[in-house]
């Protein structure tokens, strides 16, 4: 695709074009293609012959009529073309021309991407391919799997929500919150694959993505405080990596903070608390907030862990809590709260371990849970990060030297004979 | 739209056992265009075509802690529909049942 106003066209309304058709089509393959071929049309004629008055209406036309074209031709799709026509003739109000008003049903396709009956990966590839109109490839390279396994993930997933009828609709109220919170856990998940190693791409994929839903569902909390999460993470980004090294907040330059994000972020952070949210992505956001000040409040963040604690019982959120631990109570009240959870395969519980150790003198200890962290991380930079914290620990001098196999001979006498 | 819901149960409950009422009530439902109960997994004969010849085998065809108990075909609008109903029933069964959602292929 053609860099210019037709990416521009084709990033913005890509999802909406699509979720339409897949409204009307009931079949989210054909939809693609159909979406395809209308997207390449407007980039041989819209240069020719000027972009059109209404871009949605004449790609959602286009797009439409292809498809009818193609169902035609396809004698398999005989009845569904039949079916196509018996509908539009029912519902002649409902005929489309390029001037038509498509109401924005991105809701409804988002709500079908990441239905419970698709697998976790599954929901999250779809919903990149069908809302962010992400190519195959891309969201091969992004996800670290082979072109051939995205691709049969995807078609794979098409092919249920066809078969199975996934339904294309905005859940009844009954269902609503689970549904909603499945939604978001995609979006953050897409948000946090973009964020260990920087790229760029999905880190603004998921925000724009957040940003739709929170608009979308004006009267809901969560996607509010989701958006402002990743606004108020990711605003750090520039500062995050220097010459493609890992800088940690403390060390971060400030004046590097993507100051537009931070007030946008807050000022959704601000209208979901406004609307009485006090759920898991409220409570993020508000630490994440906390987080950007300077000092920072770790009671407040600690006491804002314990609250999310209590909510997700996540061992993942007690280790943060641990983190703000340390800082109030020390690193050997952390270590004792950070040893009680099961949390051996994350690579962060280990690096954190490895913090606490380091700061108590424990080197040894600290090195061993540093090799642990950088055998479970693949995101280069962060590899990077931890070898270096290696290399620090190594004993180098004489007193290294002792210091170690003092360590060392206390280690083996704390064991138990 | 029609649905098949497969029901599994552990090899340990007796199937022979009447329907629960509730159960019964559930099943007598418009939505629920027909179903059947399975006698046990060890009443099975598997046929398989092997090399030309058909073999016999004692027993069911996968051998498992689960075997399928029964089946209902159900019509519902879409699969969450299907869904609904297949947790209501899943309530209502004795812990341990499984059940798998398939749609079903019709002609045309």
């Amino acid at each position: 695709m053609a860099s210019g106003p037709l990416e521009e066209v084709f990033r913005e309304e890509w999802g909406r074009v699509l979720a339409t058709l897949v409204g009307y089509l009931g079949d989210i393959e054909l939809a693609e293609e159909a979406a395809q071929e209308a997207f390449a049309a407007a980039a041989e004629r819209w240069p020719r012959d000027g972009q059109p008055a209404n871009p949605v209406g004449w790609l959602i036309t286009t797009a439409r009529n292809r498809a009818i074209d193609r169902i035609r031709r396809d004698r398999a799709f005989a009845e569904r073309a039949e079916q196509l026509a018996r509908e539009l003739a029912e519902r002649p109000e409902e005929a489309m021309d390029e001037t038509t008003l498509f109401p924005d049903e991105r809701l409804e396709l988002i709500f079908t991407c990441c239905h419970p009956a698709l697998g976790l990966d599954a929901q999250v590839a779809l919903t990149l391919r069908a809302l962010g109109g992400l190519s195959t490839e891309e969201i091969a390279r992004a996800f670290l799997v082979p072109f051939e396994t995205m691709s049969k993930r995807l078609s794979r997933a098409k092919h249920k929500v066809r078969d199975a009828v996934i339904p294309f609709a905005v859940p009844s109220d009954e269902r609503l919150p689970d549904r909603l919170d499945a939604v978001l856990a995609v979006v953050y998940l897409i948000f946090n694959q973009g964020w260990g190693d920087g790229r760029v791409d999905l880190a603004g994929e998921s925000i724009r993505l957040g940003r739709a839903l929170a608009q979308l569902m004006p009267d809901e909390p969560e996607p509010q405080a989701l958006l402002a999460l990743m606004l108020l993470n990711d605003s750090r980004r520039a500062a995050r990596f220097v010459n493609g090294e890992l800088v940690l907040l403390d060390e971060q330059d400030r004046s590097l903070w993507n100051q537009a994000q931070i007030d946008e972020g807050r000022e959704w952070l601000e209208q979901a608390i406004a609307r009485d949210g006090n759920g898991p992505y409220v409570i993020q956001a508000a630490i994440a907030d906390l987080h950007l000040e300077d000092p920072r409040d770790w009671g407040e963040i600690a006491v804002l862990y314990g609250t999310l604690a209590e909510l997700t019982r996540s061992p993942v959120v007690e280790m943060n809590r641990a983190v703000a631990l340390a800082e109030i109570e020390g690193p050997e009240a952390a270590l004792e709260l950070i040893d009680q959870l099961p949390l051996d395969d994350y690579r962060y519980f280990h690096s954190t371990r490895a913090d606490f150790l380091r700061r108590l003198g424990r080197n040894e200890e600290a090195r061993a849970a540093y090799g642990r962290a950088l055998a479970l991380t693949q995101a280069e930079p962060e590899r990077r990060f931890l070898e270096a914290r290696l290399l620090e620990l190594r004993p180098r001098s004489d007193a290294d030297w002792d210091e170690f196999w003092t360590s060392t001979l206390d280690d083996l006498e704390d064991r138990p004979s | 739209m029609k649905y098949a819901l497969l029901a599994y149960n552990p090899s340990a409950a007796d199937q022979r056992d009447s329907i629960p009422p509730e159960i019964g009530e559930a099943l007598a439902r418009p939505n629920v265009t027909s179903w059947m109960r399975l006698q046990p997994a060890e009443s099975a004969t598997t046929l398989s075509r092997r090399e030309g010849t058909t073999l016999l085998t004692d027993g069911p065809f996968v051998d498992s802690k689960e075997y399928l108990a029964g089946l209902i075909v159900v019509e519902a609008a879409n699969l969450d529909e299907a869904l609904d109903f297949a947790a209501e029933l899943e309530g209502l069964a004795r812990s341990g049942s499984t059940i798998e959602v398939r749609p079903i292929l019709e002609d045309g």
